[in-house]
């Protein structure tokens, strides 16, 4: 009798639906994790909750409306998208944007890497379970909002860059205003380190975990900081300059631990990099218009052209097809999110469920930008 | 009938005296159990909510943030206002959950907290019960608890739910040996397991001192694992927001959820409260030695001061844990607790023991 109970007893995966409302998804993303006791066995996402159709609207859109809906895309890094696009426009069209176009969009880029790095270092802290980090992040996030939004009027959607060149001339506080926050997060930069990176518990919950090596990382397409968190050197800024980055000295910053930690040092170096371009160009901003004179109906000549910027994200690219008319025939966007959310799967095997969500922090995916 | 706030054993006795005259003695007895039911009862609602409230104006003011603010002066009455709110709450029961144990769970929980509360002695004479093997009694009723966890977490029929429950589970049960077992070193120390003669025997000098070296190590061992017991940050393994989104009480709405809440709670006074008794001394002042004049002064501060001030900084050094530490794994738990606490803390009452025989301590 006991026995035929005991066969009848049948041990099956336990699976968990990790989303679209979950915590540390941070959107509608879902997850189905198969699970072993507490072990990963299989992470399947599900995406597409929040599609908008973004690459079908733009081929009903003129020129000059795609990077509205570009800024959609990933939030967080609204002007590097708007960037590529413009640039890519500017590329067909084969204009020459002034230098102070140049500079204003790169100085604007970096913040907004700056401001998307902040935001990612509050959530990483959060979903590990550190939660002072979010409000700490915040904090310092909102002085480049406010920047923002007293140079070109938005905070998060920024609509700043056009084709041709930006929307308005900077405003006449930016410069100290930027240099203000410069010297301010030099000093606060150091706390993050402080209350998280040398934390005991965060390093014992990062080191090692969720290893991806530079092969795999290339054969998955993982790029973008979570890219070069495995040595992989596949900055854009420094490959393929673009704006005004030709004319500044940074370093790519590579880590070579494959690991979770890595990933995550990547981002806090990239902070002072940024912060370093942007104090090399602050003060030099060129006089000249911040706009070229454009047609008022843009017609791109007949054929194929792309561009790619480094989005907070990674390799961020603009496809456009033109077939001579006032819109593009097709447009494809090629999103640093979409490829690295399709390595989750093979960096978090075998681990835990607290490493899967460490993990996911660590290649810090907006959804927007994977549904697209 | 002299009242007064340094002894209360004097009022106590009035009170059982007068009631003595005029009924008999089993009437008295289940007059006293009323009275001191529902003082725990009121003690454990006013000093919960106030916890809470005390808990989100420590955590605001870490993250540089205000706290609650609107609902009276400084946010006073807004953990007040929040019960109000989940009492009224509909009360949902999950679909194909285990009704009886889930209605059940969360009396565990809270009830478990109640007898805990009832052997904490607050001051000279405040204390409910007082059994010769009250350290005992608290270890024993304190690992119930961890029950209420599991059947909440089983008969939610939530995955999450179980989850937690689970990691919960392998949590307490290995934890509860670092709590037992450091409280036992304090235990040899003072030669008894009984709580008023432990306090007792720190009149002279609080255990901590007076142990030094293993006492210290003890203490730390018993603070972690305090804080593990009663699943708050770094430990939160059961409820794990970001993991497993509220883990065990996931399913749990309205007064049933605040009865967890209201238990996590508790059980931090409760930790507090045994650290506060068995290491630094109880509701006895601090004396140095023989500086007479700062003895004196010391007396001066009433013993339940003296108990609520210790109790509100060991709470607060537990609550800087929390906002501080990211979250730990679950294998990183168990191993701390089996490799290192562990160990560590039977060396220490080896430790405890060579000093105690030798009369090395103070």
């Amino acid at each position: 009798m006991a026995e035929q109970e005991f066969d009848k007893i049948q041990t099956q995966e336990y699976l968990v639906n990790m989303g679209p409302q979950h915590p540390s998804t941070h959107g509608v993303l879902r997850l189905l994790v198969k699970l072993e006791g507490e072990i990963v066995h299989n992470v399947e996402p599900h995406i597409g909750y929040i599609h908008s159709g973004i690459e079908k609207m733009c081929e009903s859109l003129t020129y000059p409306q795609l990077p509205y809906l570009t800024d959609r895309m990933d939030y967080l890094s609204a002007h590097m998208n708007e960037e590529a696009v413009c640039l890519c426009i500017e590329k067909a069209l084969e204009i020459e944007v002034p230098d102070r176009v140049k500079y204003l969009r790169t100085i604007i880029s970096e913040l907004q890497r700056l401001a998307s790095h902040q935001l990612w270092w509050c959530v990483m802290g959060m979903d590990l379970g550190a939660l002072t980090t979010f409000f700490y992040g915040l904090r310092d996030r909102e002085r480049i909002l406010d920047i923002f939004e007293e140079n070109c009027g938005a905070r998060l959607t920024l609509n700043y860059s056009v084709p041709g060149g930006v929307m308005f001339d900077m405003h006449p506080n930016f410069q100290k205003r930027v240099k203000e926050f410069i010297t301010y997060f030099k000093k606060v930069l150091p706390e993050y380190d402080q209350l998280l990176t040398g934390n005991v518990i965060f390093q014992e919950r990062t080191r090692n975990v969720g290893i991806f090596t530079k092969e795999e990382c290339i054969a998955w397409g993982v790029t973008g900081p979570s890219g070069r968190g495995s040595g992989w050197s596949c900055d854009v800024r420094k490959h393929e300059p673009y704006s005004a980055l030709p004319f500044v000295n940074f370093n790519e910053v590579l880590y070579y631990g494959c690991d979770t930690l890595d990933r995550y040092k990547v981002r806090i170096q990239e902070m002072w990099e940024s912060m370093s371009i942007i104090e090399q160009l602050i003060d030099n901003i060129p006089e000249g218009d911040y706009q070229v004179k454009m047609k008022g109906v843009i017609k791109l000549p007949e054929g194929e052209f792309y561009q790619r910027v480094e989005a907070a994200r990674g390799d961020f690219g603009v496809l456009i097809i033109s077939d001579g008319k006032k819109n593009p025939y097709r447009v494809k966007f090629r999103s640093p999110g979409f490829s690295n959310l399709s390595a989750l799967n093979a960096m978090s095997k075998g681990w835990k469920i607290a490493d899967l969500v460490a993990i996911m922090s660590s290649l810090d995916l907006v959804i927007p930008d994977i549904d697209r | 009938m002299a009242l007064s706030i340094y002894d209360f054993t004097t009022l106590t006795d009035a009170i059982h005296e007068s009631l003595s005259r005029s009924m008999s003695p089993l009437a008295v007895q289940a007059i006293e159990w009323t009275i001191i039911g529902i003082a725990i009862l009121l003690f454990v609602a006013l000093f919960g909510l106030f916890l809470v409230y005390a808990e989100r104006k420590v955590c605001a003011f870490f993250q540089q943030r205000l706290g609650p603010m609107r609902v009276g002066k400084w946010g006073l009455l807004q953990t007040i206002a929040d019960f109000i709110k989940l009492l009224m709450k509909e009360l949902i029961l999950p679909k194909q959950a285990d009704k009886f144990l889930y209605n059940l769970a969360p009396f565990i929980v809270i009830i478990v907290s109640f007898l805990a509360i009832s052997v904490v002695p607050f001051a000279k004479g405040l204390q409910a019960l007082d059994f010769d093997i009250g350290i005992f009694f608290v270890t024993s009723v304190t690992s119930v608890g961890v029950i209420g966890v599991l059947l909440a977490g089983w008969s939610s029929n939530n995955k999450y739910s179980l989850i937690g429950a689970m990691r919960s589970g392998a949590q307490i049960v290995s934890y509860e040996l670092s709590v037992g077992l450091s409280m036992l070193t304090m235990v040899i120390l003072a030669g008894s397991l009984q709580i008023s003669e432990i306090v007792n025997a720190q009149s002279t000098g609080w255990f901590i001192f007076r142990g030094h070296i293993p006492a210290v190590i003890a203490f730390f061992i018993f603070v972690i694992a305090g804080t593990a017991e009663t699943n708050r940050g770094p430990f939160d393994l059961a409820e794990a927001e970001s993991e497993l989104t509220a883990g065990f009480h996931t399913e749990y709405s309205g007064i049933k959820f605040a009865f967890f809440f209201l238990a996590e709670y508790i059980n931090l006074f409760i930790v507090s409260a045994m650290a506060v008794t068995v290491f630094l001394g109880g509701w006895m002042p601090l004396h140095f030695g023989h500086f007479e004049g700062f003895n004196h002064i010391m007396d001066f501060i009433p013993p339940i001061v003296w108990f609520f001030g210790k109790i509100f900084l060991v709470i607060f050094l537990i609550m800087w844990f929390k906002w501080t530490f990211p979250r730990l794994r679950i294998d990183q738990i168990l191993a701390l607790e089996w490799k290192f606490l562990l160990p560590i803390n039977l060396f220490n009452i080896v430790l405890m023991t060579i000093i105690v025989i030798n009369g090395w301590h103070f």
